[in-house]
């Protein structure tokens, strides 16, 4: 087996027909569908897949990037435990330059705290391992496709002197929320990918069940992306019977990974937890079982923050962008006083963001702001 | 975040292996998978494999599409059922 297989799913010739295709389909009504994977987003703004939509069809972004809905008190906590001289923190690069509600840990690292980017869990339990006279914390922020590596680095049985912090959520009940009025009219959904290899189709069966609305599990290249939206456009207009459908069988299966769930199921429970900028959703984070709270780092150490935490600054809409309320392009701040370089938002500071992704694939021609 | 990268197992050494992509060569976990084999395709989250990649499935997936485009603007025969 050779991975050509794998390269012909990036064969411009058939996104481009695709694409035709998919142009050439008329609505008699406006309709909005949302996806919910920052990865999605890239795919979407790389591709320029939002430039041949039919007219009328709005694709947006809800809240899949796990580093803009990780609240800024979760922030302000690592932030604390940064500022403690025998800990080191280990997080994901892209939780570095996140504004907290008074600092960031790019900000720390500079005053002289000790934190460290890591790609893996892994990463830190070996840092931790090899200096043991410091308490390493490494801060656990993602969705159910993160969480099975970070329980599985759990089981493993890492050093008496690694942490969590844990700030985990869980993409289905998220949808639910938008459901049931967190949102504008969403009338279908295009599935993470990488989500549902853990939780397979099964873990959105509710969607169709309790909410009679599609949702598609979509890949990465322009094909996977423009089939989702083909299909859910199929569903929606009401030739094809509303449903949950796996366009991703290359990768995801009916009932998931179920090692991947286990494991997450034997460190984690679920519990209510904050969103940045949307608020607590019932079910929708993982926090430690009472087995494992030893590595609890808030508890170990006894973190606390004094201020009242600032989840969304003066001016910033990554709030309603997070929900699929707001484009980017409508923030007055977007492009001008909060860009890449200088983010106001959670959602300009992650590469998952969707605007950081919308300005990375912004029209090079596009005008100033008047 | 959620990123993944379809990297192929070259050496297994219990739950540990080495998977190559592109010229990349990068040691992994295999905890969260059963039956993986040597020359398998699949899917690196943060340092661990977390699901095969079904070759099978692709080339079905890739003949559907290519039936769109042969097909052109009109009779799509697309099965999606899940």
């Amino acid at each position: 087996m050779t991975d050509s297989f794998l390269e012909e799913f990036k064969d411009p010739k058939l996104a481009k027909r695709l694409a035709e295709s998919i142009s050439a389909i008329t609505l008699d009504r406006p309709v909005t569908v949302m996806h919910v994977c920052g990865t999605h987003e890239h795919a979407i703004g790389r591709a320029g897949i939002r430039a041949v939509l039919p007219k009328g069809l709005r694709l947006v972004a809800g809240p899949g990037c796990p580093v803009c809905v990780c609240p800024a008190r979760d922030i302000d906590l690592a932030v604390a435990a940064a500022r403690i001289d025998d800990v080191t923190v280990t997080t994901f690069g892209d939780m570095f330059r996140v504004p907290s509600t008074t600092s960031s840990l790019e900000e720390e690292k500079a005053s002289g705290g000790d934190v460290r980017v890591v790609y893996s869990p892994l990463d830190a339990v070996e840092f931790a391992r090899k200096h043991p006279e410091r308490r390493v914390i490494f801060i656990a922020v993602g969705f159910e496709t993160t969480a099975a590596p970070i329980a599985a680095s759990l089981l493993a049985g890492p050093p008496e002197n690694f942490f969590i912090l844990p700030s985990l959520r869980i993409i289905p009940p998220a949808l639910t929320f938008l459901l049931e009025g967190g949102a504008g009219p969403v009338e279908g959904f295009i599935l993470p990918g990488h989500v549902s290899t853990v939780i397979g189709v099964d873990g959105y069966r509710f969607l169709d069940e309790i909410f009679h609305v599609p949702g598609v599990i979509a890949g990465f290249e322009p094909v996977d992306v423009l089939r989702a939206v083909r299909e859910l456009l199929a569903q929606i207009g009401g030739e094809k019977k509303s449903s949950v459908v796996n366009l991703y069988r290359r990768v995801v299966n009916e009932e998931g990974n179920r090692k991947a769930q286990d494991a997450i199921a034997k460190v984690f429970r679920v519990d209510d937890v904050e969103w940045r900028g949307i608020g607590t959703i019932p079910n929708s984070g993982l926090v430690l079982r009472s087995e494992f709270e030893r590595i609890d780092a808030v508890k170990h150490l006894g973190l606390t923050v004094d201020t009242e935490p600032v989840d969304i600054r003066p001016g910033c809409l990554c709030h309603k962008v997070i929900l699929g309320e707001s484009e980017p392009e409508e923030c007055k701040l977007f492009g001008e006083a909060c860009t890449p370089r200088r983010p106001h938002g959670p959602c300009m500071v992650s590469s998952e963001g969707t605007c950081r992704a919308r300005y990375q694939y912004r029209p090079v021609n596009q005008k100033p702001r008047e | 975040m959620c990123l993944g990268i379809p990297m192929k197992i070259v050496e297994m050494d219990g739950q540990e292996a080495v998977a190559i992509a592109g010229g990349i060569r990068k040691r992994i976990r295999l905890d969260l998978l059963d039956g993986v084999q040597m020359g398998d395709f699949v899917l690196i989250h943060t340092g661990y494999a977390i699901e095969k990649l079904d070759a099978e499935e692709a080339r079905e997936t890739l003949e559907l599409i290519k039936q769109v485009y042969r097909a052109g603007m009109t009779g799509e025969t697309e099965e999606t059922t899940s």
